[in-house]
């Protein structure tokens, strides 16, 4: 039931609203620098490409921050969101077709086919897209750019420019300011300037993004990056303990303390793209029961997955004889196996009851894990995991997961499926989180006594389609795993109803029957039963 | 099994119908002219402006009633049968039913203007309006203007509605400040201001007199009583409050009055029919509440409380303390038991304290005694206010000075916004040595 029969054609706005000649202008200057982008990969030989680059990038950038200086300080600040639904771009619509359809056409040749974008095989120089950006790669790094630099840059450019129009976007709210800011700091730094300095340093570093925890950075422990690290002396080894603290120490607490924001949308490079580039499909996510009960499947599968095939990994390179060196294959598997069944256990001694009829869909995972474990142990030689050889799993995890579960799907499908359809239905990383979320944090959304009108702003907003409402119209908290604490819902609540905030674990899953407001007798009667 | 029969599927007969469910194992039926499922009222703004399609302001999936064995069925009661205990749905039908709740809404109100009825003129009430507003002003070049008359919660909704498709709106508010009969002077002016911010033609102390047609028995123009100014413009939006949708209950020996009367169990004057939400009239009004309350809230407070009757838990209507909130334009509004603005409901020991943010849109208006210093009663603008601290604080009859020495204890803003109690309790203390 479409109140709105005619989606509009125009890119930015909807038919009654007209967009500005200054916007229009703003929008041209961004396209002329995406059309170098294009001449370049259709092999335009730019002359001075250092400032061919510089020009592209800084048009892009200019475009976005002139539109959206135009679109949002125009007008008093509050919440923007007149015709989302109306705009073909954002509500499924032929531009959105086409953006969904142009991106993962980008995902697939950059993951799979880069000689396209004119990446240069065998020491060759790079020809097409890829050498434009040659000056900069050689400027931070001293090699030339490879398809992955080309994407780093991008992706970087992408945040600070959608970045800056969502900071203008909610200049009356400081949470998702600082939040940005944040992301994009860490984008910059971590994920894109760190590593080529460190590359600098020691260019026999494994490239390591140190904000990127596993499972989401699924070949830190694979040989070659171990073997990598470990060949570095102490740096080397301060890192990869870095990452082995980042999993078991860091995570939870600021996980206990925080909830998963602190990484999902304060810290993550996927969710930095999401929260930026991607708000305006925030809305397109799916909030029907049927899609939650798919991702819960789906994130747990991937999960079981990455687990064992990181250990599937690691035990490949480990020895049989304890002499050389005390981790052998026998006692790792029982290290992971001891410490897997130490978490389940006292999963379900604190929280079995809370936990109620999922304890069972944990206790199948567990015993999946564990028996997929055992079988690999005893069926298992130097290569071969599962009578298949332990790289094929490796890479197979890398193509499916990796490449065309969180790049293709994850973010060519933005317009389609909304924004953090990886997140939500891919990541092991925010599987991990989530979990813990919900059963050992401070974090919830409080909900406001009696104060919900079930207008469903709330849940049209969540991108991790949590149907937010479902909660605040019971008087309900909202504990869920899969929330990345992005603080939209409580931003565009037009009663004041929702409040993200680390409290105690006391009353923090608070079921209620009639809410507050009504007769106080009547409420202790229903919601004390 | 006994049957109960709900006309209305709003917030009340929603929320009494989930509510009997979870309580028995009853037949229930609810019937509605207006749509096939519960949708939200309050959101119908929402879709207009584009931030979500009509489906999203269903809070229930389809599939939910069916498995909660609700019975939908849409049409239209034209008459009640309290004798036979049945109704008549369409002029056609009847249907009988065990138990009747009568749960039908308002209806915007219309004052006798001449060419109240023309094409072009409109409430903002029910689905079919919303579909009204989006036929008679899609864009500004259908719809040039439009004038609202009547400046109350869903004037100005109707106002930012039709400004966010950019379309010129003449808002005219017979009192002197928007909404001054609700809100103290101080907010009113406030609002006045963040409405002309909106580039909306506000006109206050300003009346209708008539609504001119064209030649296709289109509106075309209002004409200003006061003034006799005409005003050109396709859409007039008729916002002047609503009242209980009750027309059809007229010679069906229930007592009504301006809505069906009720007793504090939500009873009508005849066995086995109850009536709830915006179109039940209390005998007495409940403390310093309206006899009508037409507020999303108690409308489910209603069904839910009547729920209990109905499964055998007679249960009297008992809110507790008044909370509301709205939204003027970009300022949310809050209140937590009772600030009054003046008038017969503002008792002569009723003093405010008023703190306005010097640049921003935020303030703050607390009502206590001035004799006894009980607190009664907080109005906030733009800053968002804990529903249970301040309900927990007028059940322990706190004062006004534990009130804003605690302040922070109830705020409810996201986190990293500023804080304004300090600012607050030093106004407080300035005014007290002044005063
Ligand atoms: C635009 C708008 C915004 C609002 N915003 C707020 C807000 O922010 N906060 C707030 O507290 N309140 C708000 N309200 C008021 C609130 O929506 C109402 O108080 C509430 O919806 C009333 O619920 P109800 O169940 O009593 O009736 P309704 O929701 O009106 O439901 C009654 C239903 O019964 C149907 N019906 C009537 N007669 C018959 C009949 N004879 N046969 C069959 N069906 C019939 C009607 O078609 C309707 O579907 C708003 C109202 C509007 C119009
Ligand atoms: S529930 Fe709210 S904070 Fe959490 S992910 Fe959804 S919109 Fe963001
Ligand atoms: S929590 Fe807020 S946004 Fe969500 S349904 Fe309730 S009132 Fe609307």
């Amino acid at each position: 039931m479409s109140n709105k029969l005619n989606h509009s054609m125009s890119l930015a706005t909807p038919d009654a609203q007209d967009i500005s000649t200054k916007q229009k202008i703003a929008l041209a200057i961004g396209l002329i620098g995406l059309f170098i982008l294009v001449l370049a990969l259709f092999n335009v030989n730019f002359p001075n490409k250092g400032l061919f680059l510089t020009l592209s990038l800084g048009l892009i950038t200019i475009g976005t921050v002139v539109y959206s200086r135009d679109a949002y300080l125009t007008k008093v600040k509050g919440i923007k969101n007149d015709g989302v639904w109306f705009k073909s771009i954002s509500s499924r619509g032929a531009w959105g077709w086409a953006v969904g359809v142009i991106l993962t056409i980008f995902y697939i040749v950059l993951y799979f086919y880069p000689q396209y974008l004119g990446l240069g095989k065998n020491g060759e120089a790079n020809t097409g897209l890829i050498s434009l950006f040659d000056p900069l790669s050689n400027l931070l790094s001293g090699r030339s750019a490879s398809q992955w630099f080309v994407y780093g840059t991008l992706y970087t450019v992408a945040i600070f420019a959608f970045g800056y129009k969502f900071i203008l976007k909610y200049r009356h709210n400081r949470y998702e300011q600082i939040r940005t800011i944040s992301v994009m700091f860490f984008q910059l730094a971590f994920a894109f300037l760190i590593p080529e300095f460190m590359y600098r340093m020691n260019s026999n570093l494994p490239y390591y993004d140190l904000k990127s925890v596993w499972p989401l950075n699924y070949y830190i422990f694979d040989e070659w990056s171990v073997k990598g690290f470990l060949s570095n002396g102490n740096i080397g080894l301060a890192l990869i303990i870095f990452g082995i603290l980042s999993v078991f120490v860091i995570t939870p607490i600021l996980t206990y303390k925080f909830g998963k924001r602190w990484y999902c949308s304060w810290v993550c490079g996927c969710g930095g793209l999401a929260e930026t580039a991607g708000d305006s499909f925030r809305q397109l996510s799916s909030k029907k029961m049927s899609a939650w009960k798919l991702e819960r499947w789906l994130i747990h599968v991937v999960l079981v997955f990455s687990i064992v095939m990181t250990v599937g990994m690691v035990y490949t390179y480990l020895d049989n004889d304890g002499t050389k060196y005390w981790l052998t294959k026998g006692v790792f598997i029982s290290i992971v196996i001891g410490f897997l069944t130490l978490v389940f256990a006292a999963v379900l001694y604190f929280k079995g009851k809370e936990l109620g009829k999922d304890a069972k869909y944990g206790a199948i995972g567990f015993f999946v894990i564990v028996g997929l474990l055992l079988v690999m142990h005893f069926t298992g030689t130097t290569d071969e995991i599962f009578f298949i050889k332990g790289r094929k799993l490796r890479s197979a995890y890398g193509l499916y997961i990796g490449s065309i579960f969180s790049g293709v799907i994850g973010t060519g499908f933005y317009p389609i499926l909304g924004s953090r359809s990886w997140c939500r239905f891919g990541c092991p990383m925010a599987a991990i989180l989530g979990f813990q979320q919900r059963l050992f944090s401070k974090f919830r959304i409080t909900t406001n006594g009696g104060q919900c009108i079930s207008c469903g702003n709330c849940s049209n907003s969540c991108e991790m389609g949590i149907d937010v409402r479902a909660y605040a119209q019971k008087g309900e908290n909202i504990v869920r795993s899969s929330c990345v604490g992005c603080g939209v819902c409580s931003a565009v609540c037009p009663r004041g109803v929702l409040k993200l905030e680390n409290d105690s674990l006391e009353g923090r899953i608070n079921p209620t029957e009639i809410l507050l407001g009504n007769d106080v007798d009547l409420m202790n009667l229903v919601n004390k039963k | 099994m006994e049957h109960i029969v709900i006309i209305g599927n709003g917030i009340s007969g929603i929320s009494l119908a989930r509510h009997v469910r979870k309580n028995s194992d009853k037949k229930i039926t609810v019937i509605s002219a207006e749509t096939d499922y519960f949708f939200s009222r309050t959101a119908l703004m929402y879709v207009y402006m584009g931030h979500m399609k009509f489906e999203h302001t269903q809070p229930y999936e389809n599939w939910f009633w069916k498995k909660n064995r609700i019975d939908l069925l849409k049409g239209f009661v034209t008459k009640v049968d309290h004798e036979n205990k049945t109704l008549l749905l369409n002029n056609s039908k009847s249907f009988s039913y065990d138990k009747l709740v009568i749960a039908t809404g308002s209806k915007p109100n219309k004052f006798g203007w001449p060419g109240q009825d023309l094409k072009g003129v409109q409430g903002l009430y029910s689905k079919q309006d919303l579909d009204d507003l989006e036929a008679n002003a899609p864009n500004n070049k259908v719809c040039k203007r439009a004038v609202i008359v009547g400046g109350g919660l869903i004037g100005i909704e109707m106002a930012e509605m039709l400004r966010s498709r950019n379309i010129p709106v003449t808002f005219l508010v017979r009192e002197d400040s928007f909404w001054n009969g609700v809100l103290p002077s101080g907010e009113s002016k406030m609002i006045n201001e963040h409405i002309l911010e909106h580039h909306i033609d506000l006109r206050l102390s300003t009346n209708l007199d008539k609504i001119l047609a064209d030649e296709n028995g289109k509106a075309r123009a209002v004409v200003i009583k006061e003034t006799g100014e005409e005003i050109a413009c396709d859409v007039v939006g008729l916002t002047a409050g609503v009242s209980p949708n009750i027309d059809f209950l007229k010679d069906s020996g229930i007592e009504l009055s301006r809505g069906v009367k009720v007793n504090r169990f939500l009873e009508t004057n005849i066995k086995d029919i109850y009536a709830i939400g915006d179109c039940a009239e209390q005998h007495e009004a409940i403390g310093s509440r309206r006899p009508i309350e037409a507020v999303w809230y108690t409308g489910r407070m209603m069904g839910e409380t009547l729920a209990q009757t109905i499964c055998g838990n007679p249960t009297e209507y008992k809110p507790g303390h008044w909370f509301n909130s709205a939204k003027f334009l970009d300022i949310e509004y809050q209140t937590y038991g009772w600030v009054f603005a003046g008038g017969p409901a503002r008792k002569e020991y009723e003093e405010h304290f008023h703190w306005r943010h010097p640049k921003e849109k935020i303030c703050v208006t607390i009502a206590f005694n001035k004799d006894t210093k009980e607190f009664l009663g907080i109005n906030t603008f733009g800053i968002r206010m804990r529903h249970e601290v301040f309900d927990r604080w007028l059940t322990e009859k706190q004062d006004v000075d534990y009130v804003i020495n605690n302040l922070e204890k109830a705020n409810f803003d996201p986190e990293f916004y500023k804080h304004f109690e300090k600012d607050i309790l030093s106004a407080y203390k300035n005014n007290l040595q002044t005063a």
